[in-house]
């Protein structure tokens, strides 16, 4: 399982385009707001959480479709199911390496679209944890819908109808906590509830994309 | 030994076959032989676990043999038509991911497919006969019973054919099974043949 972070951490840095793309793509969508709603710094401000975890959410929605289709096609998929990992194991695998190498960057651009939405430097720290665990939440769930959704005819449409959806609560939580650190309130009650949020998907996500992928 | 018993295969609809009865014991060679469509890729895909069976059963010295996957999967290799290599790595860090998984030494199988020379170069870069050399090094990196070659020698050249003909020799000698599909003579001596039919 190591063996397999390691290459898809190695293929990541052999084709950063995709980890590029991502964070691009993020850092385009929060530009967008300011020319939306007016450079007005009150109205931004109060644009930010919400906005941030929306476009980070969508940003690691991304590279999700290539996750196992790139491996279905090439015929990797097939020697990995007979590698001696379970198919719980390769997805746990998948799901982690699509965190580390699209979410990773993702925060480390937190700050910069932190700025442009006019979001209080106090918050930038919550802000990076809550989206790190809104991240985490959509990397497990993306996992499941990628392994669900592999083989089906237009699965790159597929998969954000089933993903986006049941990562609301990640959206809700995860701009509540922002919201709460801008606003100078604690937000432990909202990043708990993230925490349990990724509990309960931890074993779960990959159980159901292992099976999945073993129905293929 | 390898036996698949009575298996039948729907897809969709369609029977790809049914009651398909194939034996092999160790050391044997079966090489599969029929016209397109004739379910010989599917074959070798059940014989592997990766296609549920709609009945029959496959079984492993006479035990079912897809009780346990990841045993069954211990004592397979598979080299599918697809070559399963990653074009961003190099031939040697390719095979090094494989020999994470199984064990053996990547040096020694990239030697065995006259690969050496290439190793540090990205997979992109081979040739469609030297990609199918490094998918075939696969099977070098470390002893297993039973070889599952879905047409092994397409883009080969005669030395690689002579080359792959020492590894089939070689894992022959030690025991090993191999089931093979081709629609060209391979290079295995004292092969049986095994017929295929397209279902109606």
């Amino acid at each position: 399982m190591i063996a397999l972070l390691q290459r898809e951490l190695l293929l990541a840095a052999r084709h950063p385009a995709d980890t590029l793309a991502a964070v691009l793509f993020f850092l385009l969508v929060t530009a967008l707001f300011p020319f939306g709603v007016g450079p007005a710094p009150d109205a931004l401000a109060r644009l930010a959480p919400g906005a941030l975890t929306a476009a980070a959410l969508l940003a690691a929605l991304l590279p999700l479709d290539r996750l196992f289709g790139a491996e279905a096609e090439d015929g990797s998929l097939d020697q990995l199911l007979l590698s001696g990992l379970s198919g719980m194991q390769i997805a746990g695998a998948k799901a982690a390496a699509h965190w580390l190498t699209t979410a990773g960057p993702l925060l480390l651009a937190v700050p910069v679209a932190g700025a442009m939405l006019n979001l209080p430097v106090e918050a930038w720290p919550v802000a990076m944890l809550a989206l790190g665990l809104a991240t985490l939440f959509l990397s497990l769930l993306g996992t499941m819908a990628a392994a669900l959704t592999l083989g089906a005819r237009r699965g790159g449409v597929l998969l954000p109808l089933l993903v986006l959806p049941l990562a609301i609560p990640a959206v809700i939580f995860g701009a509540a906590a922002i919201e709460a650190a801008a606003g100078s309130v604690s937000p432990r009650p909202f990043l708990l509830l993230l925490g349990a949020l990724v509990a309960a998907a931890l074993p779960l996500a990959p159980l159901a994309a292992g099976a999945a992928l073993r129905a293929e | 030994m390898l036996e698949a018993n009575n298996i039948a295969v729907l897809r969709g609809d369609r029977v790809i076959f049914a009651g398909l009865r194939l034996s092999v014991s160790p050391g044997e060679a079966v090489v599969l032989i029929g016209a397109n469509g004739a379910g010989k890729s599917t074959l070798l895909r059940c014989l592997a676990g990766l296609v549920r069976l709609e009945e029959g059963s496959i079984l492993w010295q006479g035990e079912e043999a897809l009780a346990d996957r990841a045993a069954h999967a211990a004592r397979l290799r598979y080299l599918a038509h697809a070559d399963a290599l990653k074009p961003g790595l190099s031939a040697a860090e390719n095979l090094r991911f494989w020999a994470r998984c199984w064990g053996g030494d990547p040096g020694a199988a990239l030697e065995a497919v006259g690969l050496a020379p290439l190793a540090e170069l990205p997979a992109r870069m081979l040739s469609a006969g030297q990609r199918r050399r490094l998918a075939l090094a696969r099977l070098a990196l470390s002893p297993c019973p039973l070889w599952l070659l879905d047409e092994p020698s397409v883009g080969l050249d005669a030395a690689s054919l002579e080359r792959l003909g020492t590894l089939l020799r070689r894992h022959r000698a030690g025991g090993g099974m191999v089931v093979a599909a081709t629609h060209v003579p391979l290079p295995l001596d004292r092969a049986r043949e095994f017929r295929m039919a397209v279902a109606a």
